[in-house]
């Protein structure tokens, strides 16, 4: 009765500054490949203020990248809506997983905050959290890996007129190396992850040289494969509950 | 032609959407296995083909892409840092870029 029960989600000093030296790293990371991003908003037009706010706000690499894309190609809205809603779909399923880890009596602003800034390596940083999560933990992770993302496109989308092309277009490759890292890994551990990534390059391939359908945008092409394939895949080889967990 | 602010206007809100909406409003798992498969298969489809083949138009020569395309799958799949492998491609890229 007279001791006050430590809530989950309390504000703790030594679990904020945990967050923000475990953001460090990220955020380096975040700084180094956001560069390569900023590359991408360039070639869309965007000024380096449009790519900080952008980049702050949404701080999703597929999802950005695949969002600059369709704003060089002028695609109209909603096709940007789709697109940002398929290729963030990820996000969907962390964002379930982590509605699991909260102590039932965390306030609704802490799970819409940290709900809101679920990328892969925050995500993984919060549930790694043993028991219940502190959303202050996930807070000073944010604070230092999210302005580090949005200064890595500024600086992007600034160097990028400043640089030779050369060695502009040797930076835009990083981002296809964090691509390969996400993908690559599982693909190793399951059979079934690299037959299908097989298929998506074949498919992707394809659907870049075939008659009409080359036409296509590549955003829509990368929306329409993402549909179709995902689909197929779930239809064919349906995940077995625990499998779909991580 | 559409305006530059109201595409990341619309690119933020759906992504906000698709990471608040679960977390705060639905909080059991998601039962429907076709739904779950569907959103576990997503990340991978979306980004190898966003990957392939735009990797071999990043310089005017393909080969430069192929290349870092091979490197980066092995270093990937020997599990090498995400960081490292970025730098990698770029360094194999301008190194091919300046020698030809």
């Amino acid at each position: 009765m007279i001791k006050k029960k430590t809530q989950a989600y309390q504000f703790r000093p030594s679990v904020f500054l945990a967050g923000m030296r475990d953001g460090v790293p990220i955020g380096l990371g975040y700084l180094a490949v956001a560069f390569a991003l900023g590359i991408a908003a360039k070639k869309a037009g965007l000024t380096a203020g449009q790519g900080f706010i952008a980049s702050v706000l949404c701080s999703a690499s597929a999802g950005e990248f695949a969002g600059f894309t369709l704003i060089r190609e002028g695609a109209p809205y909603i096709i940007m809506a789709l697109t940002t809603l398929v290729i963030n779909a990820r996000y969907l399923l962390m964002s379930f997983s982590l509605s699991q880890r909260f102590s039932p009596d965390t306030p609704l602003i802490h799970r819409f905050f940290v709900g809101s800034y679920i990328t892969d390596e925050i995500f993984g940083i919060t549930i790694a959290q043993k028991g219940y999560v502190n959303p202050w933990y996930s807070y000073g992770a944010i604070l230092v890996a999210v302005p580090l993302w949005g200064i890595g496109t500024a600086a992007g989308i600034v160097a990028g007129s400043l640089l030779p092309a050369s060695v502009v277009a040797a930076l835009g490759v990083m981002l296809y190396g964090m691509f390969l890292c996400i993908f690559i890994p599982p693909a190793r551990k399951d059979r079934s992850i690299l037959l299908l990534i097989v298929i998506c390059f074949g498919a992707s391939f394809a659907a870049s040289v075939l008659p009409y359908i080359r036409k296509l945008s590549s955003g829509n092409r990368t929306l329409v494969l993402t549909v179709l394939i995902s689909a197929a895949a779930a239809l064919i080889a349906p995940r077995k509950e625990e499998e779909a967990h991580d | 032609m559409t305006n530059t602010w109201i595409s990341i206007l619309i690119m933020w809100l759906v992504t906000l959407a698709i990471r608040v909406l679960p977390v705060t409003l639905i909080r059991k798992p998601i039962k429907n296995q076709f739904l779950r498969s569907f959103l576990y298969y997503v990340p991978y489809v979306t980004l190898a083909v966003m990957t392939f083949p735009a990797i071999l138009s990043v310089t005017d020569n393909p080969a430069a892409g192929l290349l870092a395309l091979i490197a980066g799958i092995i270093m990937a799949w020997l599990g090498a840092d995400m960081f490292l492998v970025a730098g990698a491609l770029c360094g194999i890229v301008l190194v091919i870029s300046l020698l030809l």
